[in-house]
């Protein structure tokens, strides 16, 4: 680590206001990706400034959305019962993230705003048409990843909260890394009744929505319907882990998966 | 049997300090007035150092010193040994390219230190570090051993990049077993580098007397003495007088903490140079990089069997990565502890072996746990299943018809060795009642109906280990003995305290060795205590690796153990006026034959060191006695691996659902720590297998230098394992015992990966079998 300043702030307001005036400052939630960033001498912020005491962002609420508070924790989330009750596979998402010392210490914003192409969250933002509050505006799921750790979030702005929309049904399903235990792929599909919504993490440069999954599910939920379903790889990352190729093998597969989860 | 007698699962006394956090590790002894030392490392793979500015570092508040190459030369260090000389097979000394312990001109792999920087904090020196400027001269490098020969010659006097050409075996009776066969399999095998990961990162605190002149080093060493020698002789770090070497508690070594690195010779020599203590810890990145890598083969291997499935001969051609540099045991790796071991179970009657080392621009190979052996249990196992399905027999009836059998012992086979007793039936018998043989075609039949492919694989490996009988190691190069030595002192009390020159890192010596001597002494277990890994407190050591410890270092312990009991005689004799053949000596009771007068074991402890009227001419006070154990010849465990898998045909990802191990180690003196030993390696074992493998890319730079690409297996990848035992005791060491630390390790890769291939009906699979690897394969069937 190199010397920083490390404030915590009491408010959003004062986040905001605390890095306005750092000179290269960054935000800090649970810190799993930004500590072992720190420790590894990769980043050199002058200051810290810690969102942990921020009262009530954390808050999980149950109404005609789920509204998830940036800093709940994935284990929270994986363990309550109304977001189980709202949206099973949500819960599910979150229960399947790394392991568990990550999931008590890892956040939602954390994790959206980070845009990691592996992280699982952001496949389950856009197949469930989340909202993304910030303390400036209010963003659309579909605007807001825009590439590898790169989101629609300008300098300075804060994730307050998300709300997903409630399906009528949904499923996630996760190829981990074998090493990280992130995502290879991850795949979620979300039936709104009028549209399915098919949520894609780890194959890309940051998660996107399916057209041909989407294309083949427009007529309802079948795991029939994936049957010739091939999925265009060209652009898919490709590591020693998996190939572009295997990574397109993977999401058709786990998108059945994901479609036999939902089924139930 | 006694509760905490041989035989006995002992709960491991060590277990309540590391399981409570209280164990003392290298990094948590601090001393006062301690530097830190970060190493600069090499970012490439291969180039030549131009100048090295440390003038901005030295600048850095708290920096205290940066050295380099040119530093430790002008003050006489001297090279780190390769301590095997391996000959080509035209007699010529293998190459050994000089090896500074700080690179001097070139660096020739990525993390290969080049310099360090010392200072008050360890932020201090990581700032110095990051402030020195380097010019690199960047050069090709060369990263593929089956390729590197004709790769850029990285070393002048090495042509070919080759560091010997070694062979074993008779090549022309060899050849003649191949024109006559009926039937030849042949394989090629690439066994995969594994990066170690011990859970504790290597780390040294070199420390300088002033007043004395003498230097203590703390360090996370497999074997203490060794390195004392190593770098008092070799490196000329200090006199062996000088220099006091402790390891303390160290967290897991197989294999890598047994080498001399550049990181203890450096801060010890820094130590003197600072006058002040100068520690080092690696960051779990540097260890990925600078603790040697293991395995590391590619081979071409052939079987030639007759119709009826006798085997006839055996052909391998080798190709081994030694990395950049020959580590402290590297040559002997791929021959002796590899070639010797191809003959396997089998009666096999002809054997060839050629090997040839080559240096490339990684990071150096040398022994990992079971260190050639598990790279000749994969190359045998292998090519006899692929034989079975090949002539259509059942796999383990070709092993059956190829045993060498109980009435064979003492055997030799064609490739040097002498296999004292084994009964490789039984454990084949027992592992295939424990995994229901008979049922699997069953459970084939019921995984197909839920959509998953199973297979069943076998392994019957053997191992020669307790290493090692020094007249034979030293007539193969070895470059020091590999005897061992204990010391068990009886204390004023009756307690009794016991150094040994083995090294534990995880194996429960504390608790095994206590066993041993409260048996043979009869006295409890709790009077007996065990110290090692401190080269002031016992005499010498050859420390911990090859499964020594228990048939070397505990047979040492039997001979000392022995001596104290006809020591106590005579002191009994004396008392009783007898001679001491009148005294006999059973369970902590000394007695005079034909009568009633004993003394016990404390009463003869006391009167050792209150030596009432004792002959001083004949009988000295105290009760204390050294042994050097010295072993007639290696030992050799032996097994049979079984494993299942089943393999999900959609994505490739394979599960082990069954794994059965029988192994005979001889008497085993505790079983729970057995059974412990024989989890760890099959968990690496399968790791090899099915997930481990150190990658390079093609300039040099390590893909997989962190936990996030390499990928080590964990409890949710393995399963519940059957472990059991069968006993043939060694014919030559007292206790019997064979060793158990590495068997895990060399059977079961084999197990695995002949499951796998028989799930996907396949000849031959890339290891590590990742799934998209399995994927392939299916798709490709
Ligand atoms: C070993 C390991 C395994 C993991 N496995 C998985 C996995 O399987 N799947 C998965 O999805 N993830 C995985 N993760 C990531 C983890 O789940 C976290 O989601 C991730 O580290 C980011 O969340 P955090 O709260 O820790 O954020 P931090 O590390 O604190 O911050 C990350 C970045 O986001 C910014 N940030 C944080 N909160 C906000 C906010 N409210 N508004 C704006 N910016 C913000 C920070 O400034 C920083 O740049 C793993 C992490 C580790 C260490």
């Amino acid at each position: 680590m190199y010397r920083f300043k490390y404030q915590k702030a009491a408010s959003v307001a004062e986040a905001a206001s605390l890095l306005d005036g750092a000179e290269d400052g960054v935000y800090l939630a649970g810190g799993m990706t930004l500590i072992p960033t720190l420790k590894a001498r990769l980043a050199s912020p002058t200051d810290v400034i810690d969102l942990g005491a921020i009262d009530g962002m954390a808050d999980i609420s149950v109404g005609d959305t789920v509204r998830i508070g940036a800093l709940a924790r994935h284990a929270e989330v994986a363990a309550s019962a109304a977001v189980r009750g709202a949206i099973p596979a949500l819960a599910d998402l979150a229960g399947l993230i790394g392991d568990a010392h990550v999931r008590n210490r890892g956040t939602l914003g954390g994790s959206v705003a980070n845009s990691d192409p592996a992280a699982d969250y952001p496949a389950a933002v856009l197949a469930l048409n989340a909202v993304v509050h910030t303390d400036r505006r209010t963003i659309a799921a579909d605007d807001f990843f825009k590439g590898l750790f790169e989101t629609a979030l300008e300098p300075g702005e804060i994730v307050k909260s998300l709300a997903f929309q409630i399906p009528r049904r949904a499923g996630y399903a996760k190829f981990p890394n074998p090493a990280s235990r992130y995502a290879i792929v991850g795949v979620m599909v979300a039936d709104f009744g009028a549209e399915v919504r098919v949520g894609v993490t780890g194959a890309g440069a940051c998660a996107f929505r399916s057209a041909e999954l989407e294309r083949a599910l427009a007529g309802g939920l079948a795991a029939e319907a994936l049957a010739d379903v091939t999925i265009p790889y060209d652009g898919f990352n490709s590591d020693i882990h998996a190939s572009a190729e295997y990574r397109g093998h993977l999401v058709a597969v786990m998108a059945q998966r994901a479609v036999a989860a939902a089924i139930g | 049997m006694s509760e905490t007698g041989i035989g006995a699962s002992v709960k491991r006394r060590e277990d309540l300090r590391f399981i409570t956090g209280a164990g003392r590790y290298t990094d948590d002894i601090d001393q006062p007035g301690q530097a830190y030392a970060v190493f600069l490392r090499s970012p490439h793979a291969r180039a030549a150092i131009g100048s090295i500015d440390a003038s901005a570092a030295l600048q850095v508040p708290g920096v205290l010193a940066v050295y380099t190459g040119q530093d430790l030369a002008a003050d006489g260090i001297g090279d780190l040994p390769c301590g095997w000389m391996v000959k080509s097979k035209d007699g010529s000394d293998m190459i050994q390219p000089p090896h500074p312990p700080i690179a001097v001109e070139r660096v020739n792999y990525v993390g290969e230190p080049y310099g360090l920087v010392v200072a008050e904090t360890l932020q201090a020196a990581r700032d110095g570090a990051e402030a020195v400027a380097v010019d690199f001269d960047a050069l090709p490098a060369v990263v593929d051993p089956a390729s590197a020969m004709q790769g850029d010659q990285l070393y002048a006097q090495a042509p070919n990049n080759r560091c010997y050409d070694w062979e074993l075996g008779d090549q022309a009776a060899t050849d003649a077993a191949f024109a006559r066969a009926d039937h030849v399999t042949s394989l090629d095998i690439v066994n995969n580098r594994l990066i170690p990961n011990a859970m504790e990162p290597r780390a040294a605190t070199g420390c300088f007397d002033a007043a004395s002149g003498d230097y203590t080093l703390y360090t996370t060493s497999q074997n203490p003495h060794l390195a004392r020698l190593v770098m008092a002789a070799f490196v000329q770090v200090a006199p062996e007088s000088k220099l006091r070497v402790v390891s303390p508690d160290v967290g897991g070594g197989f294999g890598s903490k047994i080498f001399v690195y550049a990181e203890e010779t450096a801060v010890t020599w820094a130590a003197g140079k600072l006058r002040r203590p100068v520690k080092w810890r690696a960051e779990r990145a540097e260890s990925f990089l600078a603790d040697a890598h293991g395995r590391d083969h590619v081979t071409k291997a052939e079987l030639a069997l007759a119709a009826d499935g006798e085997m006839l001969g055996l052909r391998v051609s080798t190709i081994a990565n030694m990395g950049a540099y020959l580590s402290t045991f590297a040559s002997s790796v791929p021959t002796y502890l590899y070639g010797t071991l191809l003959a396997g179970q089998y009666k096999t009657p002809a054997v060839y072996v050629g090997v040839q080392a080559v240096f490339t621009n990684t990071s150096p190979v040398d022994a990992y746990r079971g260190a050639g052996r598990p790279e000749a249990t994969y190359v045998v196992e292998r090519l006899v299943e692929t034989a079975a399905r090949e002539l259509k027999m059942d796999p383990t009836a070709l092993r059956r018809r190829n045993f060498i059998q109980p009435a064979d012992f003492p055997y030799e086979t064609p490739v040097a060795l002498v296999y004292d007793t084994g009964d490789y039936e039984a454990s084949l018998n027992r592992a295939l009642e424990h995994v229901d043989y008979a049922g699997f075609a069953a459970r084939r039949d019921a995984a197909q109906a839920r959509g998953k492919r199973r297979g069943i694989g076998f392994s019957c490996y053997i191992e020669a280990c307790g290493l090692a009988p020094s007249q034979v190691a030293l007539s193969l190069g070895a470059g020091v003995g590999l005897f061992e030595s204990a010391e068990v002192r009886v204390n004023v009390t009756g307690s009794v305290t016991v150094i040994t020159g083995a090294h534990s890192h995880g194996q429960g010596h504390e608790t095994t060795f206590a066993q041993i001597v409260s048996e043979r002494l009869g006295i409890p277990f709790d009077s007996v205590e065990v110290a090692h890994g401190d080269t002031s407190r016992g005499d010498y050591g050859l420390g911990t690796y090859g499964s020594r410890s228990l048939a070397v270092g505990g047979s040492a312990i039997v001979k000392a153990s022995d001596k104290i009991i006809a020591k106590g005689k005579k002191i009994v004799a004396h008392a009783f006026e007898t001679t001491d053949e009148q005294i006999d000596f059973t369970e902590g009771v000394f007695a005079e034959r034909d009568s009633n007068r004993s003394m016990t074991f404390g009463e003869v402890a006391f009167a050792a060191y209150v030596p009432a009227n004792f002959p001083l001419d004949e009988l000295e006070p105290g009760l204390s006695e050294k042994a050097f154990y010295d072993p007639g010849n290696f030992t050799y465990p032996a097994g049979a691996h079984v494993c299942e898998v089943e393999v999900d045909a959609e994505t490739g990802v394979l599960e082990i659902v069954k794994f059965v191990a029988v192994d005979d180690f001889g008497h085993v003196i505790n079983p729970m720590i057995v059974a412990g030993q024989v989890h760890g390696g099959l968990c690496q074992g399968i790791g090899q297998a099915l997930c481990e493998h150190g990658v390079y890319d093609a300039s040099g730079q390590l893909v997989t230098g962190s936990f996030l690409d390499y990928c080590m297996p964990r409890a949710d990848d393995v399963p519940s394992f059957v472990v059991d035992t069968t006993v043939t005791p060694c014919t030559h060491n007292p206790l019997g015992v064979k060793g158990c630390g590495e068997a895990g390790a060399i059977g079961a890769t084999a197990a695995v990966m002949n499951a796998v291939t028989d799930a996907l009906g396949v000849k031959e699979l890339a290891m590590p079998a990742r799934s998209e690897v399995v994927w392939r394969a299916l798709s490709a069937a």
